[in-house]
């Protein structure tokens, strides 16, 4: 069976070690074995975890790993992200994909074999097109490795046979800084802060100025002491490994060489806070990386780092588990990640009251990015002093980018915060470059003008993703990407971003094809205002920022595609007659309307 | 007198309210009128609708599930917040199927009647022309999710009030739909009874009864005779049975 397969690439019938006994893992195995959920299982499974039916299937219709009609046995998740995805060049592999395997995208071949979709980032960006096949992640695809591919697939080739170094995942640590350099010895921080008082550690925290590196800025310090304040007898800390935002993948690099790190930073907030539980939430895509985190989990608690009597300490114990998401962007946003591990779909909470006093269970919980736990045990090991000398005023210590797009060497970048943006192409070799997104689709789009900007808190802000575009890229191509990335990732709880952003996209659209007026324009521009400034979370806050930084940094490019008429419908009146033409088997000239 | 904690200033107007209360709260307990769509007094707040998103100092809010504060300066009736209100009703209309000339539900609509409340013209923006399922096996209630506008209304009063837990929102963005939790996932296999809350609440014509057309005639029906302002200020749910209010 290929699943076996698949799960052999994935290490997942390693044993089920720091694996939740979770309602997304019980849905995972399921829908490896039978390709889809078929009704009577969800059934079983909510009579199993007694939970209503209702949940079950709000859980597998909202997450996009989970299936409703059967998948193929290669079932193949062609990224489509500007960096890692299909789009190479002026060559689409999606469509040569297609081609090949005679299947439309979205579609389950006949023969039950193959399927193949799209999917949103998989955090490839420095590996080129990449796809996930039955969930493992292959990359530096091209038009020789597709049709390879294909063959391998007809001649149905088990994935343990493809070719080894498809699969090969390199870090690409391009230039490291105050964290990438510094030796962590497992347990150190650990014991230096055991050593001391908790509230001591936490003092320490926010001395050193430290705050989230998952994208909002909080002042990780301060979250851990109002956590603890918190009036409760449980809290959790939970790792936010969640990394969607297309363009982002250092903490898939964090997660690979400073696991030990990572756990060793929440062990720290445990202690601080006073939780005796905690969750590292992997993203779905990650899954790959699960056998290594457990193997550094296993050994972590034989060295007597996790579980009863950390360290020795009697009365300080702290267990981790995994859990693994199903594809959902937004279940990044805090409280929609929370509500996952509930085992929820991923809507965002009403926010107040915040995580760190109503969080998981409705109890207490820290939620901090990979990235934030890792510098958290660099300033317990290393000292407050030395972290906030580096930086900025408001940006103590240094910052990971995910280097990708047009540039000679993608990879990780670790920088004092206050680097000019100028810097960083320099340093990873991009020349004639006509714009940089950071900070993902949510971020900003910024224009040669703008390239003596820093990455800081203060000016431009990123959680990490550094997307840089040539000069020969179609700007509004990838406009319509990301339009597309956010009309297929809101969450769907709230009107102005659920009905929003299909509106923008599909306005979008309609100037990429050439169909758009001036008037269009300032359509999107009053939309975008409002998806802004009335969604419920995040996601509908920032979904329109990338049309508006297009339209006022390169209005030109837009301008040049519109219609020189005041108005022209939304809709193309000739392809509307299509159905009418199919049902009565026309196509002569009068079928059409010109 | 119901004794206050606190005031709280609506355009102006000095507005107590008690500790524990939401803006929404306070504002119809002094008769202000906030617009509103996916909230009904006495169930738990969502804030899915957006619709009263007011300006509480300075910052937007969804005034259902924001907290009232001593001092709190709130803009609600405003031309800036009301064009905003207009075009996520907009939004609501183009997303579904509402077929209002020929619907059930035509003047007993809040959508229609909010419509109405805006100043809402035209559609405005394209429509999405969904295909929603229609679920017809209940024998004394029809389910057209084409109507539907995800309000969530049907979910919080089914599982808070009737205590059934008859409703779920299921699916993701655009895709999001309403289901029914019985192993069929059909509405007749569910134990929703006519007199439910549940069955009761819907603001728009997704949730019907069967056979039960036009009793009250077009033009004298609730937002032919009242204002949805005025209708919104004696809503509340009941805890007894039988005794709700549409
Ligand atoms: C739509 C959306 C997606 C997000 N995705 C992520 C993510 O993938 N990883 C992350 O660390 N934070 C993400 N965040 C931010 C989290 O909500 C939260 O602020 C963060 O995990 C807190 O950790 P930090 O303080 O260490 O940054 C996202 C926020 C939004 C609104
Ligand atoms: S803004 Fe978008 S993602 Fe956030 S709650 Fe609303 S619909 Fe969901
Ligand atoms: S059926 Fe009616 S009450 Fe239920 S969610 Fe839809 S619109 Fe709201």
């Amino acid at each position: 069976m290929l699943s076996q397969h698949s799960e052999l690439k994935t290490g997942n019938n390693a044993d089920a070690d720091f694996i939740a006994d979770h309602l997304l893992h019980r849905l995972y195995r399921l829908q490896q074995q039978h390709r889809h959920i078929p009704p009577q299982l969800m059934v079983e499974v909510a009579r199993e975890f007694g939970l209503p039916v209702s949940q079950v299937v709000a859980v597998v219709n909202f997450y996009s790993f989970l299936y409703q009609q059967p998948v193929g046995r290669y079932h193949l998740l062609f990224s489509n992200c500007t960096s890692c995805g299909y789009q190479a060049g002026e060559v689409n592999l999606l469509a040569l994909l297609c081609r090949q395997l005679n299947i439309a995208s979205g579609q389950t071949r006949a023969d039950g074999v193959v399927s193949v979709d799209e999917t949103s980032c998989i955090g490839m960006c420095d590996h080129g097109p990449s796809m996930l096949v039955n969930g493992v992640p292959i990359v530096n695809l091209d038009e020789g490795r597709i049709k390879q591919l294909c063959n391998l697939i007809a001649a149905e080739q088990s994935l343990d046979d493809w070719p080894a170094d498809w699969f090969r995942i390199n870090n690409h640590i391009r230039k490291p800084d105050l964290l990438l350099n510094a030796p962590l010895e497992c347990g150190d921080s650990l014991k230096k802060a055991l050593a001391g008082d908790a509230l001591l550690m936490l003092e320490s925290i926010m001395q050193s100025g430290l705050r989230g590196r998952g994208g909002a800025g909080f002042a990780t310090g301060k979250k851990w002491l109002f956590c603890r304040e918190a009036e409760s007898d449980t809290r959790y800390v939970v790792c936010n490994a969640d990394e969607g935002e297309p363009g982002t993948f250092k903490d898939r690099v964090l997660l690979q060489c400073h696991a030990d790190a990572l756990f060793e930073g929440m062990t720290l907030c445990a202690y601080g806070i006073g939780a005796k539980k905690g969750f590292l939430y992997l993203r779905g895509e990650y899954r790959y990386l699960l056998g290594h985190l457990q193997a550094v989990l296993r050994r972590r608690y034989d060295s007597g780092l996790l579980g009863a009597s950390i360290l020795g300490q009697a009365g300080f114990s702290f267990d981790i588990e995994i859990v693994i998401g199903a594809g959902a962007y937004i279940c990044g946003e805090e409280s929609a990640l929370i509500e996952s591990l509930e085992g929820k779909p991923g809507i965002p909470r009403i926010r107040p009251p915040f995580p760190v006093t109503h969080g998981y269970l409705g109890r207490p919980t820290v939620v901090n990015n990979v990235e934030t736990f890792i510098a958290a045990t660099h300033i317990v090991q290393y000292g407050s002093a030395g972290f906030s000398a580096v930086g900025t005023e408001k940006s103590s210590g240094s910052k990971l980018l995910s280097v990708s797009g047009d540039c000679r060497t993608p990879g990780i970048y670790e920088y004092p915060y206050g680097v000019s943006i100028q810097q960083v192409l320099d340093d990873c070799g991009a020349t004639q470059v006509q714009a940089v997104q950071i900070g993902g689709p949510a971020g900003s789009l910024l224009a040669k003008k703008d390239f003596n900007r820093q990455i800081s808190f203060e000016d431009v802000s990123t959680g990490g993703s550094f997307l840089i575009f040539g000069e020969n890229r179609d700007l509004l191509s990838i406009n319509r990407n990301f339009a597309r990335f956010f009309a297929h990732e809101s969450c769907g709880f709230c009107t102005p971003c659920r009905v929003g952003t299909r509106l923008l996209e599909n306005s979008i659209g309609k100037i990429a094809d050439g169909r758009a007026t001036w008037r269009d324009v300032d359509e999107i521009k009053q939309l975008s205002g409002f998806v802004r400034h009335y969604s419920h979370c995040g996601l509908g806050h920032t979904a329109a920022n990338h049309i508006l930084d297009s339209l006022r940094h390169f209005p030109g490019d837009i301008q040049n595609l519109l219609v020189q008429q005041a108005f022209t419908p939304a809709f193309d009146l000739d392809a509307a007659l299509e159905t009418a033409r199919q049902m009565t088997q026309r196509d002569d000239a009068d079928a059409h309307l010109e | 007198m119901t004794e206050t904690t606190g005031t709280i200033f609506i355009d102006g107007k000095a507005v107590g309210f008690m500790q524990g209360q939401t803006i929404m709260d306070a504002a119809l307990s002094a008769q202000v009128y906030i617009p509103h769509l996916c909230h009904y007094p006495g169930l738990t707040p969502s804030g899915n609708c957006r619709l009263c998103v007011v300006e509480a100092d300075g910052r937007r809010a969804a005034a259902c599930t924001t907290a009232a504060k001593a001092g709190q300066q709130i803009s609600n009736n405003t031309a800036e917040l009301n064009a905003a209100r207009k075009v996520i009703t907009q939004m609501l209309f183009v997303e579904g199927n509402h077929i209002c000339p020929s619907c059930e539900k035509s003047g007993n609509c809040k959508l229609q009647a909010m419509g109405y409340h805006l100043g809402m013209l035209e559609e405005h923006y394209p429509q999405f022309n969904p295909r929603r399922v229609l679920d017809a096996s209940h024998p004394d209630i029809l389910l057209d999710r084409g109507r539907c506008i995800l309000c969530g209304l049907c979910v919080r009063a089914s599982h808070e009030v009737d205590k059934k837990n008859v409703f779920a929102i299921a699916g993701r963005g655009a895709d999001a739909y309403l289901i029914v939790n019985t192993v069929s996932g059909k509405l007749g296999d569910s134990n929703l009874d006519v007199t439910d809350l549940a069955a009761n609440i819907c603001p728009v014509g997704a949730i019907m009864f069967k056979e039960r057309g036009y009793v009250t005639p077009i033009g004298e029906r609730i937002y032919d005779r009242q204002h949805i302002s005025d209708v919104a200020m004696h809503e509340h749910v009941t805890e007894q049975k039988g005794d709700k209010k549409r």
